[in-house]
């Protein structure tokens, strides 16, 4: 095999597979929440046991920059590759079903396998998510905030 | 960049292709080497190397990931969803009865899907005292073959290899691989051409932040060579399992440390640990938050088949939005 059939048959793949794999927006769909519900008992059951560590939420907000941003959106609400994490669905699930999710991933619908990450991130990507202000619930003016 | 290098090779023994474990005295071949660009595939390299950059530069962008130190072994964590990992890797090889050697490849490395990663691989090395020339290329992929985690995690590998038998790069041992392999000139080595199929089965699994990971490997030269088999068995660690708040270089949880051991295990009809290689290596990852991640990985040779000392090191970058901005190119939605 030449190398100009090598590569014009590697540019060929790689624009089938791309094309395949980023065109499926993603914000709206609702099936995707259900994978939520798939989760084990005993997995739903598990608490954070970050829950009171102060640093598990700044942590946690690190973390998804670096790894969910790209696909999450910089806000969480979503973007055109996965869902909004300030969904109802999401804030209303318990830390243990958002553990079970990460750790596992959804793999056929493009969210990976996150337990490369250690438990004790995950705990803070878990806290991290569910400090955030859910859609359902109007964003806090910054003119109303407090000033300290 | 195509760097080719054009050696005239005479010797009492003949020109034909060398034989497995067939090293020729130095003192029978003269050699005389002449170095030079190669116009035609050094334009094509260049434009695409060229085109690349320009679109890492300006469309894709830079993404940290938790990579695991290991260099020869693979755990189960595949390439996130359409990012493009390139990287650079060098092994620095002591060679008894011959000059040591440097080898070198570069691999570009993406998630075609979460469950399925290609990468394409290409190699070169330079023989101290002898000569630097490109070796062949790999076209690798992996597939996650569960949904979901499990206590075990396999995944399927399948590479295809179109190499010279020059190739000193050591990504994997396999059959009867030893030091003998790669004490032949280049001008004579680089004669043989392999074109070989390669699977693994990946087993890997993660607990309390030790990774354990164990390949399998079977590979079969299309050349009418028997199957040859292999093994690569890691286990690894980051130095702690908590992120720190605050964004940093030198937090512990940026390093990830572990240990490495591969070699042959024989091929169909002789299989086992006779007139094998193996290699024990201690291996550690820096992620920095820069977005890069280096390697470095000294590793010993445990037996008289095996090179003494192999050192290698690694860099890699990781880009997002790669696979978009390909699909657009070739008018897909992004």
């Amino acid at each position: 095999m030449t190398l100009r059939a090598c590569v014009i048959f590697l540019l060929l793949a790689l624009g089938v597979v791309t094309a395949k794999t980023n065109s499926a927006p993603a914000r709206k769909d609702n099936s995707l929440y259900a994978e939520l519900a798939k989760a084990p008992r005993k997995a739903v059951a598990r608490p954070n046991p970050l829950e009171h560590d102060p640093d598990a939420v700044a942590a946690g907000n690190k973390l998804f920059a670096q790894h969910c941003a790209e696909c999450h959106g910089e806000t969480a609400e979503g973007g055109k590759k996965a869902p909004s994490l300030r969904a109802d669905e999401v804030q209303q699930a318990t830390p243990g079903t958002l553990f079970w999710l990460l750790t596992n991933g959804v793999v056929r619908r493009g969210m990976p396998v996150w337990s490369k990450l250690p438990e004790p991130q995950r705990w803070q990507l878990v806290s991290f998510i569910k400090s955030l202000t859910p859609a359902s619930q109007p964003k806090p003016n910054r003119d109303e905030t407090p000033q300290p | 960049m195509y760097l080719r290098c054009d050696s005239v090779a005479t010797g009492t023994r003949g020109e034909g292709p060398l034989e497995r474990n067939q090293a020729l005295p130095l003192s029978s071949i003269k050699l005389s080497s002449s170095i030079k660009l190669s116009s035609s595939a050094g334009w094509r390299s260049s434009a695409g190397a060229a085109l690349l950059t320009l679109v890492l530069l300006f469309v894709a962008r830079p993404l940290q990931s938790q990579e695991s130190p290991y260099i020869v072994t693979y755990d189960h964590y595949l390439e996130e969803p359409g990012s493009l990992e390139v990287e650079y890797f060098s092994t620095f090889g002591t060679q008894r009865a011959g000059n040591d050697f440097h080898a070198f490849w570069a691999e570009f490395e993406y998630g075609a899907t979460a469950w399925w990663t290609t990468e394409v691989y290409l190699d070169g090395q330079t023989t101290f005292g002898d000569s630097t020339i490109f070796t062949g290329f790999r076209w690798e992929n992996r597939l996650h073959l569960l949904q979901r985690e499990h206590f075990i995690n396999p995944v399927l590998y399948m590479e295809y290899e179109h190499i010279s038998g020059a190739d000193k790069i050591l990504k994997e041992i396999e059959g009867h691989d030893g030091e003998a392999d790669t004490a032949a000139p280049n001008a004579l080595a680089r004669k043989e051409h392999k074109n070989e199929l390669e699977l693994k089965l990946l087993l890997s699994k993660t607990l309390k932040g030790w990774n354990i990971a164990e390949n399998t490997l079977a590979a079969k030269n299309l050349a009418n060579s028997p199957w040859e088999f292999g093994y690569a068995i890691g286990a690894s660690r980051p130095l702690a399992l908590k992120a720190s708040a605050q964004r940093c270089s030198f937090c512990p949880e940026n390093f990830v440390a572990g240990i490495e051991l591969y070699g042959g295990l024989g091929d169909r009809y002789s299989f086992g640990l006779h007139d094998t290689s193996h290699y024990l290596a201690p291996v550690i990852a820096w992620n920095l938050p820069s977005d890069w991640t280096l390697r470095l990985s000294p590793g010993f040779g445990l037996n008289d088949n095996s090179h003494r000392f192999l050192l290698r090191w690694g860099v890699s970058r990781e880009f997002s939005g790669f696979g978009a901005a390909i699909s657009r190119l070739f008018g897909g939605r992004s």
